[in-house]
């Protein structure tokens, strides 16, 4: 948590290269034991996995590989709804993210003053209760009849909605809408805290130097503080959007088997299914996937420094 | 018209409100509930105020074993991801070495990757190689995931880092290891702190990894996962509550105690 709060650090004038140490092996007896672990459990995993879906055969017989790629025809045919549906339910929660968590990253850095610390602390505070017993709190927010559902249905807003196909009936539970407020719950802070670290870092005298040359409040936002804070938001689309992707937990608690997501189709194929080459061509697609819209994302917002 | 003019300035201050209160009323939800005292098996409409969750939080049987195991891992996972991720942190930012793209791409990956993906593949490892799953694999896969991040945040603090401080401690004869020990690992230890406390709030929580690489090994997330589907006890929401409130709690006595020493040092 400090490294949120803290002033941004000094770093070296750039182009200092790291000293040079007496011990020439020292950096690599530092690095050998964590990238090996990486290397075993995370790399060599991932090439497993590429294996497994061109392999054929059953769980009695074992498997052998076949070169079989007609597995990744036969998972995305089957399952390309799921694969949609995921993209555009974690696309949807990552704008309602960033809609939503701006103003309150733009509350702390600029207008907070002494509560600053406060509601950061709230911000981080409920992580530290599991986040399936948070999600499962949203059963009985959402319930059915319940207070918001009424309230919604009083303003005649879930007749949008259904109309729109993102509820059912009088119902939010277990539609669409459901799951796009759970994923938008569940990664808001994942959104909030990068959009901070970068507003904080604003000059506040570059608010006052456009106010002084005549800059209207909203034109200075979109002049000079959107523009500043890019590198938050793209980190914090990042960190919403990939986690959101692969989450099954909101489509299984908060939604029904019509919102399936890809990250339920994976877990099922592979924990009950037991079809372990469907399963890894379709982590691998997600996977594929995900990489070439993030690698993309990053050249279009310009922002290859991140990392 | 001064009303509009008020909202109109206050615009930002108001949304910003309303998602703090998005974001804290689940919270609000879990610890109202923990007082139900619910009819059927699942604790989603309100009954009646009781407080009996509350003087038997280990009344439902496996809970409090699943939460001492989750407990017992995030520490290990702590531990080992720690130690190895301010290792690698040091390495990247104090030396020169090959491959240092390879590194950091092999580093910044399992940040860049849906946990559900690494999750298929470790599985597929470990049913490969016909581990046992259980502990130890939970174990693996937890500081697999934490290592990346305990790297970020100790990196972050290592390179604000003024190199002259260690130089200074050098020429004043301290040896390299007198060095590390009295100047170059305090100065790291908040960036180190703020990596253990990372890893130690993901692994707790983690959910979607340990599901495909627990076996029949329960976690408290697991627990809470399978009660889900077979009926919520209110001790989850007192668990829930407490886990918040000590949260909480620690955040700001430490706040308070870092304020005071600010002030005898001024």
């Amino acid at each position: 948590m400090a490294t949120v709060t803290e002033a941004p650090p000094l770093a070296p004038a750039p182009g200092t290269k790291p000293p040079r140490r007496r011990g020439r092996w020292t950096p690599y007896l530092l690095l050998l034991p964590g990238l090996l672990w990486l290397l075993v459990f995370f790399a060599l995993p991932v090439i497993y996995q590429a294996s497994t879906s061109v392999q054929t055969g059953s769980l009695e017989e074992g498997y052998e590989v076949t070169w079989h790629f007609a597995t990744y025809w036969d998972a995305l045919s089957e399952y390309w709804p799921q694969f949609v549906r995921s993209v555009l339910y974690a696309a949807s929660a990552t704008v309602l993210c960033l809609l939503l968590g701006y103003p309150l990253a733009y509350l702390i850095a600029f207008r907070a003053g002494r509560w600053r610390n406060l509601i950061m602390i709230l911000v981080i505070a409920p992580f530290f209760t599991s986040f399936l017993i948070r999600t499962l709190a949203w059963k009985t927010i959402l319930a059915d009849g319940g207070p918001v559902v009424g309230a919604l249905d009083a303003l005649h807003v879930l007749d949008v909605t259904a109309w729109l196909g993102w509820t059912a009936g009088d119902r939010v539970l277990a539609t669409p809408l459901a799951v796009v407020c759970g994923l938008t719950y569940n990664f808001l802070p994942f959104m909030i805290l990068p959009l901070y670290t970068s507003l904080e870092r604003i000059d506040p005298r570059l608010h006052e130097a456009a106010n002084d040359l005549y800059a209207r409040p909203s034109t200075t936002f979109r002049k000079v503080t959107f523009p500043l804070s890019m590198p938050g938001v793209v980190s914090g689309t990042l960190l919403t959007f990939i986690p959101a992707t692969g989450d099954y937990i909101n489509a299984d608690l908060l939604g029904s088997t019509d919102t399936r997501m890809v990250g339920n189709v994976i877990q099922s194929q592979f924990l009950r299914i037991l079809d372990y080459p469907t399963a890894a061509a379709l982590s691998f697609i997600l996977m594929a996937a995900i990489l070439f819209m993030v690698t993309f994302y990053i050249r279009r917002s310009g922002t290859e420094d991140l990392v | 018209m001064t009303l509009v003019n008020w909202l109109k300035r206050h615009l930002v201050v108001i949304a910003g409100l309303l998602t703090l209160a998005y974001l804290l009323l689940p919270n609000v939800i879990v610890t109202v509930f923990s007082f139900n005292n619910p009819k059927g098996r699942f604790n989603y409409a309100w009954q009646e105020f009781s407080t009996d969750a509350w003087k038997d939080p280990c009344g439902v049987s496996g809970l409090c074993a699943s939460l001492s195991l989750s407990l017992q891992i995030a520490l290990w996972a702590t531990l080992g991801a720690t130690l190895l991720g301010t290792m690698i942190a040091f390495a990247l930012v104090r030396y020169r070495f090959r491959a240092r793209g390879a590194v950091n791409s092999l580093i910044f990956l399992p940040m860049a990757m849906p946990e559900v993906v690494m999750a298929a593949s470790l599985l597929t490892l470990f049913l490969n190689m016909g581990a046992q799953l259980g502990f130890w694999t939970i174990l693996i896969a937890h500081i697999m995931f934490c290592l990346s991040f305990v790297v970020v945040a100790v990196k972050a603090r290592v390179m604000s880092m003024d190199p002259r401080l260690e130089q200074a401690a050098q020429d004043l004869y301290a040896g390299p290891f007198q060095t590390f020990v009295r100047v170059t690992l305090p100065i790291a230890a908040p960036g180190i702190a703020a990596g253990a406390l990372l890893a130690f709030a993901l692994s707790f929580d983690d959910f979607i990894i340990t599901n495909f690489n627990a076996g029949s090994t329960v976690t408290f997330p697991m627990f809470v996962w399978g009660s889900a589907q077979r009926g919520t006890p209110v001790q989850i929401n007192v668990i829930g509550t407490a886990m918040f409130v000590v949260a909480v709690l620690l955040v700001l006595v430490s706040m308070v105690v870092g304020n005071r020493r600010k002030r005898q040092k001024a």
